[in-house]
């Protein structure tokens, strides 16, 4: 009680109470322009499964298709490139493919479903640029014992042609290898895998 | 005559003209020892006022629309009426922007303009320079160029580095699973709103606490130590007339500069407008070479420094730790400088050393940042990197034992 007859605390309180409930509303009032950020429901409905072609695709060639704004790349690789894949497994983060970057089908030594191709999305796991398809086995200025893989314009990643990571490199992880299944031989469906093998 | 002054008297009684005039100009006394540093501050404050003058006339005929913006940019380019003269005035402010700047900061660093009772100003300038980072960012969106795209996707990907909640913060940055429509139309309402008016706060501020302080100089001395008998610092001059015509010269200078680049080489030779983003976005392409503008490459470089694996923490995101580090300790500087010199015209060889070693090391990096990665030239972003943060983590050990000269009491002119 102060000499000029104001209770003072009783008005701390009273301020203090309604900054309190003013300060709730606030935060609530927040939340709808925060959730606006959200992919919307349109956003949400395009993630559709796409089809690619492989009826004409050569050893050694890869092809891109877009699968939810991404680029997949299906790749048909040669016994040469298959035989030097084990041969780099020392060099690997993860040669197993024990972190969960691919369906289980694709959990084996080439990482695919026909061993010759490869099904994988074509972004680093480092920070989502797209690497670039480096086939021939020849000394490259970032690696003198190159076989053939990816290699990450942006920072440096490097990926066999199985899309396994080297070590050393900034990208975490291997390059993921979409949910996919055979339509027929020579037609692939990215994106839906339900009751592949 | 008579009839101006009654008007003056009018308005002085309904808002304080005159009483704002003379705090913030004719009667703010600044130090009579400013040098050429000195400019930086106020050329800043006019390329602000460029870039929001030739970015509103830009909005005028831009959409921000993933299948028009290119095209949008082009228009603007080729068909509009003096528009490639508005769009590259844009452009090269942006360089201009960061380039006086950078020059300002550093300004801070030679003369320890950081320093308390100085520690706000420096603080509101850290938070522009934050504001501007990412107006910047934003900014380079819009044009849809593949380097626009790219660029985009390494920034927005960086956040995804944070452990736990990174792939969601990354998924309601974009509003999208890729950079998208979405992501363009958000960008460009940060881009022409929401950073602009946080800028234009932040520089109000950072002025305001200049004014109530008062300028750093370069002795590093305060002059309202030393007053006259109406409380005017002895070393101090009116900033106007004396340094808001000074400023002039700087003003015609620079712009001198920046009419050549703007007539003759609006690229920049690449560096301003990079050349992959005359080409439009393609999801499904990483350009060759891909590098940030330059005034983000010393940052981009020590983000790609980091390549081995500590502990459970993985080498993207120490990587990120690292890059976001290297701009946070900035805003230490006040807390980590021991000296008992403001000036570099007072300080030891210790800290004149280590000055030139981050400048050279800031230099490098910056240029390690658009080259393409190779061991040697990731071993050098390495001992960069090491500089960079020896610089600041090392301060409060060196700025102590270091030799300094004595200070003088008064400004030496």
């Amino acid at each position: 009680m102060s000499g000029d007859g104001v209770d003072t605390s009783k008005r701390r309180f009273l301020t203090a109470a309604a900054t309190v409930v003013g300060g709730i509303g606030a935060v609530y009032t927040a939340v709808p322009f925060l959730a606006s950020w959200m992919p919307s429901e349109r956003a949400k409905a395009a993630g559709a499964p796409v089809e690619a072609d492989i009826s004409k695709l050569e050893t050694g060639q890869m092809i891109r298709v877009q699968w939810r704004g991404k680029p997949v790349w299906v790749l048909k690789r040669s016994k040469e490139m298959m035989e030097a894949l084990p041969t780099l497994n020392p060099r690997l983060r993860d040669p197993e493919s024990l972190e969960p970057q691919q369906p289980e089908y694709a959990q084996n030594e080439l990482r695919s479903i026909k061993p010759e191709i490869l099904v994988a999305v074509g972004i680093c796991t480092h920070l989502g640029c797209s690497p670039s398809f480096v086939p021939e086995a020849a000394p490259q200025p970032y690696d003198p014992e190159w076989k053939g893989g990816f290699f990450c314009p942006c920072h440096g990643s490097r990926f066999d042609l199985a899309g396994r990571v080297f070590q050393g490199v900034p990208a975490p992880l291997n390059l993921e290898v979409p949910p996919h299944k055979y339509i027929s031989n020579t037609l692939i469906l990215v994106g839906d895998d339900t009751g592949a093998a | 005559m008579g009839m101006l002054v009654n008007l003056r008297d009018w308005i002085d009684a309904r808002f304080p003209m005159t009483k704002m005039w003379d705090e913030h100009l004719a009667k703010y006394y600044a130090p009579k020892n400013f040098n050429f540093w000195y400019f930086f501050g106020s050329l800043a404050l006019m390329v602000l006022v460029i870039q929001i003058i030739s970015g509103i006339f830009l909005t005028m005929n831009y959409k921000p629309d993933a299948t028009q913006a290119f095209a949008s940019v082009e228009y603007i380019m080729r068909d509009v009426d003096w528009g490639w003269l508005i769009r590259y005035i844009h452009s090269t402010g942006a360089s201009a922007f960061f380039i006086v700047v950078y020059l300002h900061m550093f300004r801070g660093l030679l003369y320890g303009s950081y320093r308390g009772p100085r520690e706000l100003i420096w603080l509101f300038g850290m938070m522009i320079f934050l504001a501007l980072m990412a107006e910047a960012f934003f900014g380079y969106l819009l044009p849809w160029g593949q380097m626009s795209y790219w660029g985009a996707q390494v920034i927005i990907s960086l956040f995804g580095a944070i452990p736990v909640i990174g792939d969601d913060l990354s998924l309601w940055i974009r509003g999208d699973y890729v950079i998208s429509d979405v992501t363009l139309n958000r960008f460009f309402a940060l881009h022409v709103i929401a950073v602009p008016l946080v800028l234009i706060a932040l520089v109000v501020m950072h002025i305001l606490a200049l004014h109530e302080v008062g300028s750093n100089n370069p002795d590093g001395v305060e002059i309202k130590k030393h007053k006259d008998e109406n409380g005017i610092p002895l070393d101090g001059i009116p900033f106007h007339p004396y340094y808001s015509v000074k400023d002039i010269v700087g003003v015609v200078v620079f712009l001198m500069f920046f009419s050549i680049v703007i007539f003759f080489v609006p690229e920049g030779g690449g560096y301003f407008l990079e050349k992959p983003n005359f080409e439009p976005a393609n999801p499904l392409k990483t350009p060759e070479h891909i590098a940030p503008v330059w005034y983000f490459t010393p940052y981009y470089a020590m983000l790609r420094a980091v390549t081995i694996d500590i502990g459970p923490f993985t080498a993207k995101f120490l990587g990120v730790v690292v890059m976001g580090g290297a701009v946070v300790i900035l805003f230490f500087l006040p807390w980590l400088d021991k000296s008992p010199a403001k000036s570099i015209r007072y300080r030891g060889p210790i800290y004149k050393t280590m000055l030139t070693l981050f400048v050279i090391a800031f230099a490098v990096l910056g240029w390690l940042g658009t080259q393409a990665p190779t061991d040697t030239k990731t071993m050098m972003a390495q001992i960069g990197t090491v500089v960079y943060f020896a610089f600041f983590l090392g301060m409060p050990i060196y700025s102590r034992i270091d030799k300094t000269k004595p200070v003088p009491d008064r400004v030496t002119g």
